[in-house]
């Protein structure tokens, strides 16, 4: 089958470089909103609240602000890289050209999985500026935001594979993603929900992502992290599979 | 005969909702050669070079390329293929250069600075080269087009309506350019729906209408079957015969002799000259008319000529 290394490093650096030409905003947005989010939850009312789980409520929320942003760049950033070739046309170039699946993924998905690295470790270090924490497991935590931004740029990619308007391409992150992010444990440990909510909230697969992240930060989590690895694993397996399945029938590519 | 670059047969392509584009398409181009597709808006010409470059599924059929099948060996055949598409499809925040050099990459060359210049300088492209593509106008964008369909060296090149919505001295220009691409041994297919167009670039012509090619011929001898003039003199006092001086002309008597209907040439204006000379002889014998009707045969006309003698062959 052969895999073509010189054009996946021609639509890995191109992608990278669309993003240098806003670069300014796309780093100065994230370094804002996560520096309110601390003023606001660290801050304002984290002094209010007890320790969860011997963490200080402080560095108890960077785990999941972290996976706030990164959830919703990844998703964003794959997604408009391939929905704006389909809008413009300019997409016929990608598909007369000798590259397959396996470069196209490597290609887009990951520099949009890069620029989310490159958001991580901005927001990472503007959090230093608000809460001390330190990192229970540094590489464990470094693979695991990778295989979260991997995941959630395959999934991006198949909602602008899958959208045909920019209203579509918005309505799954605000509508869903978002909320379901909130709702799982960003901001809170599920232990603290009465039960009804409890067992809930195990239902919302966000919740085994802050969890994973938490883990590899404090050790300790909601939920084993083998079940948040393995989750995560599989996701990115099924987000595989479809676009595998797309790039063999031609699915909202190939009239 | 020389050796094929391209061998289409039987190709079919019915898109989602019934309709039938291509209809069993049979097609051999030769390497080296300037072939024009030549049929009206809807034929089928997008559609079918969409087949050969993987944007369009076909229904049915085969293609090879240099020789390989474009099924199985796909990936081979695309990086000699370059494609400048009908639509002016560009990355607007682009710069002129950085497009062109991700081309070159994107179909797995190593960058090449001075064949990027070479390639530029060679459309006029090279003193806009640090500009956005959306500051260019649009004969200027085409070119960019053909600048990133040629970054890769393709050994066969399709340009769909390379002149569409391009004025007449940016048309001269790229008739120019199609030439030069071809001494270079590029094999190119285009497309349009101008007779004139054809005539001008093709080495061969395929006249293509409703997903049919209805005929591939040598252009010269395409011309002299379809570059029809068509003169309708009107005459003051009808005619009972023609007189013997126009007998050698293909010319009839019509409307009970108060017309007489020219219909020949060759589309080397040899048509024109045959309605001067027979303008001449009717003065010369002395009948007199108030009205010349001249008119070259459209692609209209000579698709409806086609079709019937299809159909004549048919039956
Ligand atoms: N993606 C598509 N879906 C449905 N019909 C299409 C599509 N693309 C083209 N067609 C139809 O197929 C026919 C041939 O179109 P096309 O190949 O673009 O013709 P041409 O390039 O000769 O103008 C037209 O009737 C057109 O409307
Ligand atoms: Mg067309």
């Amino acid at each position: 089958m052969g895999f073509n290394f010189q054009s996946t490093w021609a639509i890995y650096t191109r992608e990278l470089m669309r993003a240098l030409r806003t670069a300014f905003q796309s780093i100065l947005a994230p370094v804002l909103t996560t520096s309110l989010y601390f003023i606001v939850f660290g801050a304002a009312i984290g002094g209010r609240m007890p320790d969860l789980g011997g963490v200080d409520y402080g560095a108890f929320i960077v785990p999941g602000l972290l996976l706030l942003t990164l959830l919703s760049e990844s998703t964003s950033n794959a997604s408009f890289g391939i929905y704006m070739p389909r809008f413009t046309g300019t997409i016929y170039e990608l598909l007369s050209a000798p590259v397959g699946v396996a470069e196209t993924l490597v290609g887009f998905v990951g520099a949009a999985a890069t620029k989310s690295l490159i958001l991580a470790a901005i927001i990472l270090t503007t959090a230093t500026l608000f809460v001390d924490y330190s990192i229970a497991h540094p590489f464990l935590a470094v693979g695991y935001i990778m295989l979260v931004a991997a995941s959630f740029s395959l999934f991006g990619f198949i909602l602008g594979i899958w959208a045909d308007s920019f209203e579509k391409l918005g309505i799954i992150p605000q509508l869903i993603l978002l909320p379901l992010t909130f709702l799982g444990g960003t901001f809170y440990s599920i232990d603290m929900l009465p039960d009804p909510w409890r067992t809930a909230a195990l239902f919302n697969p966000i919740v085994y992502l802050v969890s994973g992240l938490r883990w590899t930060f404090y050790g300790s989590a909601d939920v084993n992290i083998w079940v948040s690895f393995g989750l995560t694993v599989g996701f990115l397996a099924v987000c595989v599979g479809i676009i595998a399945f797309i790039f063999k029938t031609g699915w909202r590519l190939r009239a | 005969m020389s050796e094929t670059i391209l061998e289409i047969e039987g190709l079919t392509k019915t898109y989602p909702g019934g309709l039938k584009a291509l209809d069993n398409v049979d097609l051999s181009i030769r390497k080296g050669e300037i072939f024009a597709l030549l049929g009206p808006n809807g034929a089928g010409k997008t559609t079918l070079i969409g087949a050969v470059c993987g944007l369009v599924r076909p229904s049915a059929g085969t293609m090879r390329v240099f020789g390989e099948d474009l099924a199985t060996n796909w990936r081979a055949a695309r990086a000699r293929i370059g494609l400048v598409p009908q639509e002016l499809s560009t990355d607007m925040f682009e710069q002129v250069d950085r497009a062109v050099a991700y081309s070159r990459g994107l179909f797995g060359l190593r960058s090449d600075p001075a064949r990027i210049e070479e390639i530029l300088r060679s459309l006029s492209l090279w003193d806009k080269r640090k500009e956005q593509i959306r500051a260019l106008s649009g004969g200027m964008k085409r070119r960019v087009l053909i600048a990133k369909a040629l970054a890769h060296e393709p050994d066969l090149l399709f340009l769909d309506e390379p002149t569409a919505g391009v004025d007449v001295e940016l048309r001269r220009d790229m008739w120019k350019l199609i030439g030069a691409m071809r001494e270079r041994g590029v094999t190119i297919i285009l497309t349009t729906h101008y007779i004139e167009e054809a005539e001008e670039m093709a080495d061969r012509v395929g006249v293509i209408r409703q997903g049919r090619i209805l005929m591939v011929d040598d252009k010269s001898a395409l011309m002299s079957r379809l570059g029809r003039t068509e003169a309708i003199i009107s005459l003051v006092e009808p005619l009972a015969e023609l007189p013997a001086s126009v007998a050698a002309l293909p010319v009839t008597l019509t409307q009970d002799g108060r017309q007489i209907c020219y219909r020949g040439g060759d589309g080397s204006g040899k048509g024109k000259a045959e309605v001067a000379a027979l303008t001449k002889a009717l003065t010369h014998a002395g009948i007199d008319f108030d009205g010349i009707d001249i008119h070259e045969s459209s692609l209209e006309d000579i698709f409806v000529d086609l079709v019937e003698e299809r159909e004549a062959g048919a039956a």
